[in-house]
């Protein structure tokens, strides 16, 4: 090789490692935990460039004594509390089942949003129930929260024959117009400049809804996050842009996204984007940022970026064995506990809930999910023949049916009556 | 309400399309590089934004990806966006987008999100612009499934297939051949350029006219061959077969998808021989669908093989774009060789 000089020392490519990797015991004491209240909520109308400590702190209003504490106290009442951990419950509940269905061959896949419920089920709460969602995958629980029935959602997941999109998608890239839940792609990043759009089309049409899109910490490295990001700032849009900063993008800890040398938060103030870093796993935090940043686009005071700082509990989905790749036991560990246990313990610290309520609330999102897959199974799982009518593989890629479709579709027809004889219609 | 006829040339008449579509559907909104103030850097977007106002007509950051993103995003909104990407070559930054997004925005949602956008484009070559400013890339979206992919070769199609994109509820790519923006050419393009705005206009009605989209137009009926052309290259078969003398059906296809494949049919079997030609690179391009389409539904009615004339596989020379488009020579030379048989 040319190039090299022998008075110089010669240059290292630097390749991110985690701290952990099996075996390792996991410590997480280096992980900066600022007090509640640390940085104080300001007022929405804030211009970004006033508030750019935000995107390096940390907003809580849960403390580790489990009281709500704070400027971003959104003060809640009992209910709004209740509701909200029955809500993420709920998720944590058809997540285990649905997890345990693909154990159980029923299905091809499935990804589970544990330790990330409230960052979808207290956002979607922020939300007015009209403003567009643009979902990422492991947002089920803004579904969930926004009412959508659980068994459509396992019709999806078994792409049966009630498959409201006709077993054409992978498990849990669910589509839900009356939810105003965007349909969800498989390519990362993609929903970001599309939520952007749809933001400045409210905006431009004089509407008030705004829009809120999601997407992971490893997504921010894709083309996409950025166009969408100059997009947002340049029109001022009214849309809510998330990164779920869960640690671990597969099998790549959140350094190969870049997060080694900034907080992903600090990526919105390059484009003068309010940003803000939120603990991803304290409900009312998430709550009071969304609300914060939701006030702010519905008052033309433009694009919000926010970083939960939260934790991957789970595997990236059923495909994925986290034990080859990081330390057990991480969870565990992590410095900011669990969303579900928080909000469990602040609400029993309000003597509005209990250990036996709880528990009793448990058993019966566990039997409502199990008795919802019962129902949805009577609808087919994936593989067994009570699917979508074969022709319908040739629907909606145009309005219309061009011929060259129609030609197809007779012979894919014809195909299955000579495999299948008469009895080829499915059930 | 096509009213009366004006001379147009086609970015005139491409204007005239996006004006009547402004005035006529307040969810039309046009967006892209430069196309808002200052009209595009080809003009057809002059007046405009001065006209319908700026949150009908935008400039945008030079970023494809969010060009398309956000047109996704605006359509599932229920507006009817049509950016422009300033040229085809830089379509690819946006083509996720398009190709994973727009394209399959109805199919993956069964129809709960459509995408009404028509995405326009100059393409092609044949104004000196170099490998980056030339490209015929029709044939990655015919390979695509769920975009309509249209080619004008005139100003009056160019106005009609255009406000008919605008109004369809699929996505489509409008490429715009750059080589005859400012009218009709002479088809001399194998020997150096000669000064494009010399070149005359047509007569393009004033008022709102569609015309089908899937439906190839008849340039010039005739028994000895059939040629499939689309775009710049029908003027160059046009002044070909004069030249030749030869008695040449030539079908301008205008939409290269959805095909007007009972067109092709029905004039092949008449004639029993075939050429295609087209600007793009050869290998795989959108001749070699023609040619096989031909040979599958019309085996026993040719005469001869089906011959392709394209461009070269080389990206664009920009000294030597002359010597690569496919010009008066190359066509005639494969005339003569499927006429010998």
């Amino acid at each position: 090789m040319t190039g090299k000089k022998s008075n110089l020392a010669p240059l290292r490519l630097h390749i991110p490692e985690p701290k952990f990797r099996p075996g390792d015991e996991a410590d997480f004491s280096d992980v900066a935990v600022p007090p509640v209240d640390s940085i104080a909520r300001p007022d929405e109308a804030s211009l970004p460039a006033d508030i750019q400590s935000l995107a390096f702190g940390l907003v809580r209003v849960l403390d580790d004594d489990h009281q709500a504490k704070g400027s971003w106290n959104p003060n809640l009442d009992a209910d709004q509390l209740r509701s909200m951990l029955r809500n993420m419950m709920l998720t944590r509940a058809f997540d285990d089942r649905m997890f345990r269905a693909q154990r159980q061959g029923k299905t091809s896949f499935y990804m589970k949003s544990t330790g990330e419920e409230a960052t979808s089920v207290a956002t979607a709460m922020a939300l007015a129930s009209d403003d567009m969602c643009f979902p990422s995958y492991r947002q089920q629980g803004i579904l969930l929260t926004r009412g959508y029935p659980i068994v459509r959602m396992m019709n999806q997941i078994y792409s049966n024959s009630q498959d409201h999109l006709k077993g054409r998608q992978l498990p849990i890239m669910y589509s839900a117009p009356e939810c105003s839940f965007f349909t969800i792609s498989g390519n990362l990043a993609t929903q970001y400049p599309q939520a952007v759009g749809w933001a400045m089309a409210s905006a431009s049409r004089g509407d008030t809804r705004i829009s809120a899109v999601w997407c992971g910490e490893g997504s921010t490295a894709e083309g996409d996050f950025h166009s969408a990001m100059t997009f947002a700032a340049v029109y001022n849009a009214p849309v809510i842009l998330q990164v779920v900063n869960n640690q671990w993008a597969i099998s790549s800890f959140s350094g190969i996204a870049g997060g080694e040398r900034t907080t992903f938060a600090a990526r919105g103030l390059g484009y003068g984007i309010a940003s803000l870093r939120v603990d991803g796993n304290d409900p009312l935090a998430v709550y009071a940022a969304m609300r914060w940043a939701a006030d702010r686009a519905r008052t033309n005071n433009g694009p919000t970026f926010i970083e939960y700082f939260t934790y991957r509990a789970e595997g990236h989905s059923t495909s994925d064995d986290p034990g080859a790749y990081r330390a057990a036991q991480e969870f565990e560990k992590w410095p900011l506990g669990d969303p579900v246990d928080r909000l469990k313990k602040h609400l029993i610290l309000l003597g509005e809930w209990s250990e036996e309520q709880h528990q009793a609330q448990h058993d019966e999102l566990a039997e409502l999910v199990k008795k919802t897959q019962k129902e949805a199974e009577a609808n087919g799982i994936l593989g067994h023949g009570m699917h979508q009518p074969f022709e319908t593989m040739f629907e909606d890629v145009f309005e219309e049916m061009p011929w060259h479709l129609k030609e197809q579709c007779a012979q894919m027809i014809d195909e299955q009556h000579r495999k299948f004889g008469p009895e080829w219609e499915p059930k | 309400m096509m009213g009366d006829t004006k001379t147009m040339n086609m970015i005139e008449a491409i204007n005239s399309a996006l004006d009547i579509m402004l005035e006529r559907d307040p969810d039309v909104v046009l967006m892209g590089e430069d196309i808002g103030y200052f009209g595009g850097v080809f003009r057809a977007t002059a007046g405009l934004q001065a006209k319908h106002g700026k949150t009908r007509v935008f400039d945008t950051p030079i970023s494809e990806c969010g060009i398309i993103g956000a047109g996704v995003g605006m359509a599932a909104y229920g507006l009817r966006p049509v950016p422009e990407i300033q040229f085809a070559d830089y379509i690819y930054p946006g083509l996720d987008q398009l190709v994973s997004e727009a394209a399959r925005l109805r199919y993956r949602s069964a129809g709960d999100f459509i995408c009404p956008m028509t995405v326009r484009s100059p393409f092609g070559g044949g104004i000196f612009g170099g490998q980056t400013h030339s490209q015929s890339p029709e044939s990655l979206f015919t390979h695509v499934c769920g975009i309509k992919t249209i080619v004008p070769s005139n100003p009056y199609d160019a106005k009609g297939l255009l406000i008919a994109a605008i109004e369809d509820n699929d996505p489509v790519i409008f490429f715009e051949p750059k080589r005859i923006y400012n009218g009709p050419f002479s088809g001399y393009y194998d020997r150096p350029v000669e000064p494009w705005s010399k070149h005359e206009a047509s007569a393009v009605p004033e008022g709102y006219y569609r015309i089908e989209l899937g439906k190839a137009g008849v340039v010039r009926e005739g028994e000895a061959l059939t040629i499939l052309t689309y775009g710049t290259m029908v003027h160059v078969v046009q002044m070909v077969v004069a030249e030749m003398g030869i008695d040449a059906d030539i079908l301008d296809l205008r939409t290269l998808l959805p095909l007007d494949v009972e067109a092709i049919e029905r004039s092949v079997k008449n004639t029993g021989r075939c050429l295609v030609v087209h600007e793009a690179t050869r290998t795989s391009g959108f001749g070699a669908e023609l040619a096989a389409l031909v040979q599958e539904r019309c085996f026993y009615h040719l005469e001869a093989p089906v011959e392709r004339v394209t461009g070269f596989d080389t990206p664009y020379p920009h000294s030597l774009e002359w010597a690569y488009f496919p010009g008066p020579v190359r066509i005639a030379s494969a005339i003569e060789k499927i006429m010998k048989d």
